[in-house]
């Protein structure tokens, strides 16, 4: 089985936000939130990086550890899921996760939490691949389908990688050999406790 | 083919590594410019701070915060240690009450009941109380629901109606939170007159209180031990209503550091707060004979006040007379006996 990860090439990202919203569309994600992001480092100054970031799908999830209620699972893929059903929106995950991927739609009063939302990296949830259910709660499962995340697909400068993280990372290195320069693979250390050499 | 197709990479791999050495020396030629000499760096920008953070064009700002591995050492406190503090704090306490219980047992009224009453706490004060206690109660069971839950009751009960379970503690937890700092803030305000420290609980906590020995140093209304419970309430309910409103309205106080120390604060001072509680239940229920009546009916047996409230019972009895003038006709009944 394949160990999906993603990977943004930061020397690639011209924050055109096309993941962002293919993501949107492809899931019809709520108003108001975002599964995917782009954030630009250093924004107008020299050396200005911009990264694509949403669900690492790390390693060891800390979202998983600390769930009150363990709504989350691993696939075989070591793609990291949750159960909308089993989640009562208490905001541990947030706290926990590194890369700010939990999102909660508001509902009800005060800061009330609905349930937590994130990057599934086009791989549904626990209902059966592509039913109405999976899709009206999780958005498409292109993985089932035999597809990549749409994010890193519709990528026009394919600086955002997705796929099995030996290969996404050999794509990497090649092209860090080749251009001679590379800023590293952004997150992967605290994802996935390694980084890719360049 | 696969192999074939990695023998390629290799090749194509190796000569590019080639190139590279080639090009090395001659730095005029190919790549003179590096594009990363003066770019950021994860490694740099971590070191140099705890999180990354940049600019999004999306309308949630709080998104521009990249990367903060700092959620890691919030998730030992919660998974290892905030599971230790709890027990040792919760089960340490229920241990050495059950063994105090066993030694000493209830604390008797060594006078006997005089049959006489005072009163003690009125029934605007008994009803703060039970407000506070009452939502103390739920919030604590809901509270430990959400750092025990996982490991002890989960097994149990299974996914499906834990989860049910808590999604309804957890709408208690945020609701009753309301009425339990409102009582909190009464009971701060009505009985601070007579919480202030002063030299009768010095002699006080020389003897011992009175609980080893039958021992009954002196005490107004509220003595030492009252008033350690007294500010424990005031102290404690304030800091876990203040750092629970923090994670009840995410981001509107603070970001994400913020609310990881809301948390700890929250969850340390809770249990805590518990353990406490459990030794003011105790000593209010099965610890002592005629204290629950304070609360209770709202009137002490004169023996119980004057052995264990000596200064208030003088005082209270001076002002009023004994026994409230409802309960005449009984006091009559007794004195005739």
């Amino acid at each position: 089985m394949a160990r999906m990860k993603f990977l943004c090439d930061a020397d690639r990202c011209i924050e055109c936000n096309a993941c962002v919203t293919a993501c949107k569309n492809e899931h019809e994600v709520p108003w108001g939130i975002n599964r995917r992001r782009v954030v630009t480092i250093n924004d107008g100054k020299p050396g200005e990086r911009s990264v694509s970031m949403a669900c690492m799908h790390c390693t060891d999830a800390p979202c998983a550890a600390v769930c009150p209620v363990n709504c989350f699972y691993t696939t075989a893929d070591g793609v990291v899921l949750h159960s909308k059903d089993l989640c009562i929106g208490c905001g541990y995950c947030f706290y926990a996760c590194p890369f700010g991927a939990p999102q909660y739609p508001k509902i009800g009063n005060f800061g009330s939490r609905g349930k937590m939302d994130k990057c599934t990296y086009c791989a549904g949830g626990p209902e059966a691949d592509g039913s109405k259910e999976e899709y009206e709660k999780y958005g498409a499962n292109r993985l089932a389908e035999g597809k990549l995340p749409l994010c890193a697909e519709m990528c026009s400068t394919k600086s955002l990688l997705a796929g099995d993280g030996e290969i996404i990372a050999q794509i990497y290195k090649e092209r860090v050999m080749k251009r001679g320069y590379g800023s590293g693979a952004w997150g992967w250390k605290t994802a996935y406790r390694e980084t890719i050499e360049s | 083919m696969s192999s074939f197709a990695r023998f390629i990479r290799l090749v194509v791999g190796a000569c590019a590594l080639l190139l590279l050495i080639m090009a090395l020396p001659v730095p005029a030629n190919a790549q003179q410019i590096n594009p990363t000499a003066s770019s950021v760096t994860e490694r740099q920008l971590l070191q140099e701070m705890d999180r990354i953070q940049g600019r999004v064009s999306i309308p949630d700002q709080r998104s521009s915060v990249l990367m903060q591995p700092a959620g890691r050492e919030w998730r030992e406190f919660r998974n290892v240690a905030l599971r230790w503090i709890g027990g040792v704090a919760i089960l340490g306490m229920l241990a050495v009450l059950v063994i105090f219980y066993l030694m000493r047992g209830m604390v008797r009224l060594e006078s006997g009941r005089s049959g006489r009453t005072i009163v003690r706490f009125n029934m605007f004060e008994r009803f703060v109380h039970w407000m506070t206690a009452s939502c103390f109660i739920i919030l604590a069971i809901s509270g430990l629901n959400i750092t025990f839950g996982r490991p002890l009751l989960l097994p149990l009960i299974g996914f499906e109606t834990f989860s049910e379970w808590s999604q309804w503690a957890k709408y208690a937890h945020n609701y009753l939170s309301f009425p339990f700092t409102i009582g909190v803030v009464l009971i701060f305000l009505m009985w601070i007159g007579g919480n202030i420290p002063n030299k009768v609980d010095v002699e006080w906590i020389k003897r011992g209180g009175g609980l080893i020995g039958h021992d009954h140093p002196p005490a107004r209304r509220f003595n030492a031990g009252q008033k350690g419970i007294y500010w424990i309430v005031v102290i404690g309910g304030g800091l876990v209503a203040a750092s629970g409103y923090v994670l009840m309205f995410p981001f509107y106080a603070t970001g994400i550091e913020g609310m990881q120390m809301a948390q700890v604060v929250h969850a340390i001072v809770g249990v805590l707060f518990i353990a406490a509680m459990l030794a003011h239940i105790y000593i209010g229920t099965i610890g002592m004979e005629g204290a629950f009546e304070a609360m209770g009916s709202g009137e002490v047996d004169v023996n119980w006040a004057r052995e264990h409230h000596s200064l208030w019972a003088d005082e209270e009895l001076a002002r009023t007379g004994p026994n409230g003038s409802q309960r005449q006709p009984r006091h009559a009944a007794t004195a005739a006996e």
